[in-house]
């Protein structure tokens, strides 16, 4: 069977050696311990296991380790900077955009790959964007005040 | 007055899967052991005041003396001048670890910041039942805030003693306790230092009343809120432990099947795999999430099935399958005048039957428990709202004593009444017993849509009459299977008859935000509105004209204000509807507009405006998330969600099938807080979803005309031509 024995995850080779066939997600929070990473669904519907690739936001439920090679993976733990909260984390903070949380961490880094394509989302752009994250405590409307929030600041409007 | 029923009277519905023994004891440690856990100090221990009688009348007691049972919370003084608060109710994301640290913090005068809260843990927190009906509020914020009363005055008292001076020349504020004239001051964990205090106080001491409060009343964010949004928070599916293998449930083929034959052979041969069967119970674990998927499906298993029931005749299986003697406790039919006389009476009858689907929870956390087996004992580590009653499952399953079991609870990712029971955590010990090592499990989310259980289908019956002067005359409410939480009508009718028959349902179901409140609202609700058409009158002034409670007036008033009820404009396409209820202690009020797309039929709720009164507010800022988020929740149930079930089986198991409300079903909503400074605060949990759907119902009726009497409202998410 073949096998994986490293990947490039927040900036760092990892090396370990599992089954191609493992999902990315089991790989993220089963050999290196980034729990960040949630399982909710496992079919690529909740959007809770949400990383970037590249910087584009993937279900790494759907992913097979196998499939990943040498691209980059940026997780929930690979946001913060020298103690410095990614913008959008640290508006998610101020406007208490969560309820449970569970779904926070797949959130943030959709709203990080939508702002990287659109810095200046409507909110009905923020909707469609984010449809396929799932957070069922409702705090929607409170995300899209946070994603503006975080868009202001990036933009350096305040 | 309403006069009950000499057999029925049932003030609330009892809470399904919570109909358990008396409260085991919680505490086996004695006086001296505590302390040494605590480290010295001081600490309060609130108890209820009835067995607070039957131990020592509140005088302090000697240090060998077991802890009574009865206690409900306490906390905790450090030298460092650190409090911990210990409870048993845990966070699932109703944020009371913030809003019972702002209310110790207010009532103790220390900072929020030096408030550390130990949440849901069989063996570091007293008894519980459980974080359910709204009740962390009402009931633990305000035993907290006796605790917390008293161990200021042990402060005070000790600083007295110190200096020898009398107490009243002493005041308490920011962790420190001066002298009045200043000369003097020492701080709370100078206090504490060389102290190894246990005081025991009844749980009803005075308090500061809300207009006074100083942390609590304030808005406040989730605390530790850092931790999530960078991923660091550990919620039971995070934990690990070394050595630790990962666990797999082989599921029947249907609900209620038997094991007829099992072959464990080709997963036994797998390398590190261990594999189980006991009973019906069939699992493994392995030290990897892939090896133990494929030693699961290496079993081979044949299970013998009944025939079962189809979501297809749910309603009329429910109506044909009505308990003919239900257990007392399951009962409750009132009735007030004469139903007959009420209908005479009427100048408008009506009739009308409503439906509620079975739903799932869908907490985006499935259940998960991490269980160690070590010399003798089990340690679970797992999301539930009743961790003492989990401790108690597991124990009973795994013939274990309960000081030899424990739960702990870790902060959870939602539960919304679907985490009572513990059928994870005792899959988990049970592996972990047959491996000799701790096991994970974390079900899947096809085996949380299809093993957990569900919000109660139901079929509601209301029979109804409004005389020419717009008063009802004659209210008649029956339901079938779905609860009988907010059964009772709030509005004033002289004459009533209001049953629940409970029914041998096809599902297991059980608890579920607000229970019953959300059917009973949508019909109560819907039928009141189909009542204002029929006698021709504003449905707010209707409802209005039949109402004396005065903070359920309160909260419609101020949702048509903030709405702009009086000065709605009817456009094509666009209707406006409302809804009010009462439960839990909580006051609602809801307006919708609604758009409907007439070629598509596609709904799309443009706007609620929700007013609420819970009594004195503790955290607005969380409870304005919590409003807002139960009314994003309960667009799902309102129009989309619902269980489809043939023969003991799911047939939508997935989110793929089943559509819970996302990012571009939420309406603009708007929410208006009634703060009752002068009324004791109770949860918001729970009654901030039940007035949406029958706020919607009737906003899609004045838009079309058509009235949708069942929950959900739309079919493949259109709606039907014909109700």
């Amino acid at each position: 069977m073949a096998r994986v024995t490293e990947l490039n995850v927040n900036g760092t080779l990892h090396a370990f050696d599992v089954d191609a066939d493992a999902t990315l997600l089991s790989v993220l929070r089963d050999q290196l311990d980034l729990t960040g990473t949630k399982y909710g669904c496992g079919e690529g519907q909740c959007a809770a296991c949400t990383v970037l690739i590249d910087g584009n936001p993937r279900h790494s439920c759907q992913i097979r380790v196998g499939a990943v090679g040498k691209h980059r993976i940026t997780t929930i733990e690979g946001l913060e900077k020298n103690g410095e909260l990614h913008p959008v984390q640290q508006a998610f903070i101020d406007v208490d955009a969560m309820q449970c949380a569970y779904c926070t961490s797949g959130m943030i880094l959709g709203a990080v790959a939508m702002l990287k394509i659109q810095p200046n989302p409507t909110e009905a752009q923020i909707a469609d964007y984010m449809n396929g994250h799932i957070c069922r405590c409702g705090v929607y409307q409170r995300i899209k005040e946070a994603v503006h929030l975080a868009a202001t600041r990036m933009n350096g409007n305040a | 007055m309403m006069a009950a029923d000499q057999k029925t009277a049932l003030a609330i519905e009892p809470e399904r899967y919570e109909l358990r023994g008396l409260p085991m004891h919680f505490f086996a440690m004695d006086r001296r052991s505590f302390m040494k856990a605590m480290g010295g100090g001081i600490a309060i221990l609130a108890v209820a005041k009835d067995a607070l009688a039957l131990q020592e009348s509140g005088r302090r007691i000697g240090m060998e003396e077991k802890m009574p049972r009865e206690i409900n919370a306490w906390l905790h003084i450090a030298p460092d001048g650190g409090v911990t608060v210990y409870t048993g109710k845990v966070e699932i994301g109703q944020n009371i670890r913030t809003s019972l640290a702002q209310t110790v913090a207010d009532e103790l005068h220390v900072s929020l910041a030096s408030i550390q809260m130990v949440m849901g843990d069989t063996q570091l927190t007293p008894f519980d039942m459980g974080t359910f009906g709204s009740r962390t509020t009402p009931q633990m914020g305000t035993q907290l805030r006796s605790v917390a009363w008293a161990a200021r005055s042990v402060l005070v008292d000790l600083a007295a003693r110190k200096w020898s001076v009398d107490a009243g020349q002493l005041v308490a504020e920011n962790g420190t306790v001066s002298d009045r004239s200043g000369s003097r001051s020492i701080t709370y964990g100078e206090l504490a230092q060389g102290q190894a205090l246990a005081q025991m106080m009844p749980a009803e001491d005075p308090v500061t009343p809300a207009p006074e409060w100083k942390i609590a009343g304030q808005p406040v964010h989730k605390i530790g809120a850092r931790d999530f949004v960078t991923g660091r928070h550990k919620y039971t599916p995070d934990l690990k432990l070394p050595g630790m293998l990962c666990g797999k449930i082989l599921r029947p083929s249907a609900f209620g099947a038997t094991l007829a034959s099992v072959d464990l052979s080709a997963a036994k041969a797998m390398p590190g795999v261990i594999a189980v069967r006991d009973g019906d119970f069939v699992g493994v674990a392995a030290p990897d999430e892939l090896t133990a998927e494929r030693a699961l499906a290496a079993i081979k298993a044949q299970w013998n099935t009944t025939p079962q029931s189809s979501s297809k005749e749910l309603f009329d299986f429910l109506k044909k399958n009505a308990e003919e003697d239900p257990a007392e406790e399951n009962r409750y039919r009132q009735t007030k005048g004469s139903m007959s006389d009420g209908l005479a009476a009427a100048s408008h009858r009506l009739e009308a039957t409503y439906t509620v689907a079975y739903i799932a929870h869908c907490p985006l956390e499935p259940r998960a428990a991490l269980a160690d087996w070590k010399d003798g004992k089990m340690m679970v580590w797992t999301g539930t709202q009743r961790p003492f009653a989990v401790r108690d499952e597991v124990a009973q399953a795994l013939h274990l004593s309960n000081d030899n079991t424990r739960v702990i609870v870790p902060d959870t990712g939602s539960a919304y009444g679907g985490k009572h029971t513990g059928e994870c955590a005792v899959e988990a010990a049970r592996l972990a017993q047959a491996a000799g090592k701790p096991v994970h499990l974390l079900w899947t989310r096809e085996e949380e849509f299809t093993w957990a259980y569900f919000r109660p289908a139901g079929v509601i019956e209301i029979k109804s009459g409004v005389d020419a002067n717009g008063k009802l005359t004659a209210w008649e409410f029956h339901n079938y299977n779905s609860g009988a939480a907010a059964i009772a009508t709030m509005y004033e009718a002289p004459n009533q008859l209001i049953e629940f028959h409970p029914v041998n349902a096809p599902l297991r179901q059980g608890s579920y935000r607000s229970l019953a409140a959300c059917a009973n609202h949508f019909a109560r609700e819907s039928h009141m509105d189909e009542l204002a058409h029929a006698a021709g009158v504003d449905p707010l002034e209707f409802r209005m004209n039949n109402l004396q409670d005065e903070r359920l007036r309160a909260v419609y008033q101020a949702a048509a204000e903030k709405f702009g009820w009086q000065e709605r404009k009817k456009a094509p396409g666009h209707g406006f509807g409302i809804a009010g209820g009462i439960d839990k202690g909580g006051h609602v009020a809801a307006f919708a507009e609604v758009a409907i797309d007439g070629a598509t039929r596609e709904v799309r709720i443009e706007r609620v405006v929700e007013a609420w009164d819970c009594g004195a507010i503790v955290n607005p800022d969380g409870l304005k998330n919590t409003i807002s988020g139960a009314i994003t929740m309960g667009i799902g149930g309102a129009l989309y969600e619902a269980i489809e079930f043939d023969n003991g089986r799911i047939l939508n198991p997935h989110f793929a099938q089943y559509r819970v409300a996302r990012f571009k079903d939420e309406p603009k909503i708007e929410v208006v807080l009634i703060d009752r400074k002068d009324q004791p605060s109770f949860g918001a949990g729970e009654t901030p979803i039940v007035g949406l759907a029958p706020a919607v119902a009737n906003a899609i009726f004045d838009a079309t005309g058509l009235r949708i009497r069942s929950m959900p409202m739309l079919q493949d998410g259109k709606l039907p031509k014909q109700a």
